[in-house]
């Protein structure tokens, strides 16, 4: 009896245990391979660190305040050559985010298209999205980059073949856009006195549209009557700014571009740069969305659009209503990872001199100020946080659209 | 027994190690390169007259020429090289990390290249300063005009700050193409997508000579910049430093002392001119005292030249190129070239 009633010997833990015991030995291997690990990489962090001295180099990020003396060409933010460092890397850095924004939706629509005509009955319709995809897809995004910029640095007119009374070249869209091979020349809005209301009504009225939508809807399911949403929102749309804008007395003007000196001034300068690259790298990963659209839209079985066919549903609402909703939940996985290789390639842009990120700190403060290793560190990180920010905000919504099961 | 082996064994070691190093003046760059039988040298990347391959794919210029002429002080024999053609971004990288040797690619020493950078400037083999080229029809006289141009610049180089810096200091506007390589910016620049080409005088004038119709372009009179051109080696061995910098020395006195490749055979078996016998190898040791041999400079002048036959051979007025000695000549006729006496 007494054996029975007896707790276990000892305090019920012996250090024998870590080995013998299945509850603990998982928890001990992992323990050592996080040590090794940590010793490895602290080994590797001393390494370089060392051999760095033995250069007589040290590690130290002052360089970021000296002042940078390099001029930028597209700014984004205020800038001039006598600022430090830093703030041209802050330059270089929304350089990249616009074009990796610019990118990720231009590559999103093409994809798309792209994706749906593949599967096109049409015979050519699908062969030629088939010679695009192939195309595009097998070549290295460098040199989609360069034949782009050769393509508009080469064939289209010098700035200075629209001067005079007779001359070669002219603008097109009513002489308010220029394009030649140093950019393309649209009209700019100028923000007067006055603008920001107008600019508030109209974001209001995008939330008046996405209110009025949610009533129709409610109407829709609670009566069964259709309300003609279209015309109302067009209405919502339109309406409250175009009177805001009268009232408040055209606070928003346009400048065009005009041929002055050198090149044209006045109007927005898109670059060259940043419309080769913008291009090159839309179309290369759009060639990549296309083929994941079309596996997300294969993957939905046959039985969904005959089943919405069944129904009465048109093709064109039951691609929207029924096969692409589902088709999401494949498609969004796969398509977070093609905007971090659109991102990252970005980094490309010094091939056509666009000033990005890789541009102004990996490439001439790195050059003037000689300090490699800080610069390719400082770069990596900045890359990895903008990945890591892409990949969240894109996990986020695919949680919104994934199944939601009951 | 065994350990007594092996301590002589290392004693004798270190004591033929140590006589080796003696024998090379003590440099490891130079037991390296020997080592290796060839001088590991980074050039530039094309620009004709200073560094870039011709039809048969033979190195040829001025930069070349120099890294020939201490391949010729090191083996006696000038063919022992292996070029290295680096853009401007990875040349200091290339040679910190031991990948070449020497530099010898039309780089400017400037301070935090020499100091930050952990470099050796052993001299300067050029004197020059940066530059604007402007299409002729664009009715462009001085560099003052510029204002609200576009200009084609290599990017990572001395030329983009000085660019900067002249702009800003003259109140004027431009808008900086920024290129990746010398080749990229004449593309740029003859396709028209930028007004102006800007980088150093002597690489404007051998790009003018490889198009079509130099004629149509001109470059401006505005020099903005002090650009000394030099060879370079890495800091942390003086020994290899010493023998780089008296070899471009070697051909500099050589021009001035009248030694030519000609006449310096002749010239090696003994002349009343005691500075031409130390430099030929007739008289001292000065080349002993470099851990190379003796008669190092008469190979180098006999086989490579002086300092005047390799700027006449590859950038002089005869060439395409076609660029006047000025600054570039000898100190006694006016220039700045001037070599420490060898003594």
């Amino acid at each position: 009896m007494t054996t029975m009633t007896d707790p276990p010997k000892g305090d019920g833990f012996r250090l024998s245990q870590l080995l013998y015991d299945t509850r603990y030995r998982s928890m001990t291997i992992q323990v050592i391979a996080l040590i090794a690990f940590m010793m490895f990489a602290a080994f590797l962090v001393r390494n370089t660190i060392i051999n760095l001295e033995n250069l007589g180099k040290d590690i130290n990020f002052s360089f970021l305040g000296y002042s940078a003396n390099y001029d930028i060409n597209q700014r984004l933010i205020p800038y001039v050559s006598s600022d430090s460092n830093m703030r041209a890397a802050v330059v270089g850095l929304l350089n990249t985010l616009l074009v990796a924004f610019l990118g990720c939706i231009l590559a999103t629509v093409v994809g798309v298209i792209a994706g749906v005509l593949r599967l096109s009955k049409n015979w050519l319709t699908a062969r030629i999205m088939t010679v695009y995809v192939e195309t595009f897809r097998n070549i290295p995004v460098l040199l989609w980059i360069l034949a782009f910029m050769a393509i508009l640095s080469e064939s289209l007119p010098v700035p200075r073949s629209f001067k005079g009374p007779n001359a070669e070249s002219s603008m097109w869209l009513w002489d308010t856009v220029a394009v030649t091979n140093r950019g393309t020349y649209v009209p700019m809005p100028i923000w007067g006195a006055g603008s920001a209301l107008v600019v508030i009504t109209f974001l209001l009225s995008l939330v008046g549209i996405w209110a009025f939508g949610k009533f129709a809807k409610r109407k829709f399911e609670a009566t069964g009557q259709i309300l003609p949403t279209f015309w109302i929102k067009l209405a919502i749309f339109l309406v409250p700014t175009v009177l805001a804008y009268f009232v408040l007395g055209r606070p928003v003007t346009l400048t065009y571009p005009e041929f002055k000196g050198f090149n044209f001034t006045g109007g927005l300068h898109l670059r060259n740069s940043l419309l080769a690259l913008w291009l090159a790298l839309s179309l290369y990963t759009g060639s990549y969305i296309a083929e994941i659209v079309r596996s997300g839209i294969l993957a939905v079985s046959s039985g969904q659009t005959e089943a919405a066919y069944a129904l009465g549903l048109r093709p064109s609402r039951t691609m929207n209503l029924v096969i692409l909703p589902q088709a999401l939940r494949v498609i969004i996985p796969p398509l977070i990872s093609q905007y971090l290789n659109l991102t990252k390639n970005s980094s490309l842009a010094l091939a056509v001199g666009y000033m990005d990120l890789r541009s102004t700190l990996g490439g001439t403060t790195l050059n003037t100020t000689g300090r490699e290793l800080e610069a390719m560190v400082l770069m990596m990180l900045i890359y990895l946080v903008v990945s890591l920010s892409i990949s969240s905000s894109m996990n986020f919504y695919n949680k919104s659209v994934k199944l939601k099961e009951r | 027994m065994k350990k007594s082996v092996f301590f002589s064994a290392l004693t004798v070691a270190g004591l033929v190690a140590g006589s080796a190093m003696a024998q090379d003046g003590g440099s490891p760059t130079l037991a390296l390169v020997k080592d290796h039988g060839a001088l590991k040298c980074g050039v530039n990347t094309g620009t004709p007259g200073f560094a870039a391959p011709d039809a048969n794919g033979v190195w040829k210029g001025f930069d070349v020429d120099f890294c020939r002429a201490v391949a010729t002080a090191v083996f006696g024999d000038p063919e022992k090289v292996e070029y290295t053609p680096l853009s401007s971004a990875v040349r200091f990288t290339a040679l910190a990390s031991g990948e070449i040797d020497l530099l010898a690619r039309n780089t400017t020493w400037t301070f935090t290249r020499d100091v930050d950078l952990k470099n050796t400037f052993i001299g300067v083999n050029y004197y020059d300063g940066q530059g604007f080229m402007v299409p002729k029809d664009l009715g462009v006289s001085s560099a003052k005009e510029l204002s609200g141009a576009t200009v084609c610049i290599e990017t990572g180089t001395t030329t983009e700050l000085n660019l900067a810096d002249y702009f800003r200091v003259n109140g004027m506007d431009y808008e900086p193409v920024p290129v990746d390589s010398f080749t990229e910016a004449q593309t740029q620049f003859l396709a028209g997508a930028c007004d102006v080409y800007t980088t150093d005088a002597s690489a404007l004038a051998s790009s003018r000579s490889s198009f079509e119709t130099p004629d149509a372009y001109v470059v401006l009179p505005e020099i903005i910049s002090k650009e000394p051109l030099g060879p370079l080696v890495r800091h942390g061995d003086s020994a290899w430093g010493d023998i780089v910098r008296w070899t471009l020395n070697a051909m500099i006195s050589a021009e001035e002392l009248g030694v030519t490749s000609a006449n310096a055979a002749e010239l090696a078996k003994g002349t009343e001119n005691p500075e031409i016998n130390r430099l030929l190898g007739s008289e001292g040791e000065l080349g002993g005292m470099l851990g190379l041999e003796n008669d190092w400079a008469l190979n180098v002048i006999s086989q490579v030249g002086n300092y005047g036959e390799a700027f006449e051979r590859n950038i002089g007025e005869s060439t395409p190129i076609g660029l006047a000695r000025g600054l570039n000549a000898q100190w006694t006729n006016g220039g700045l070239i001037y070599s420490p006496p060898f003594r």
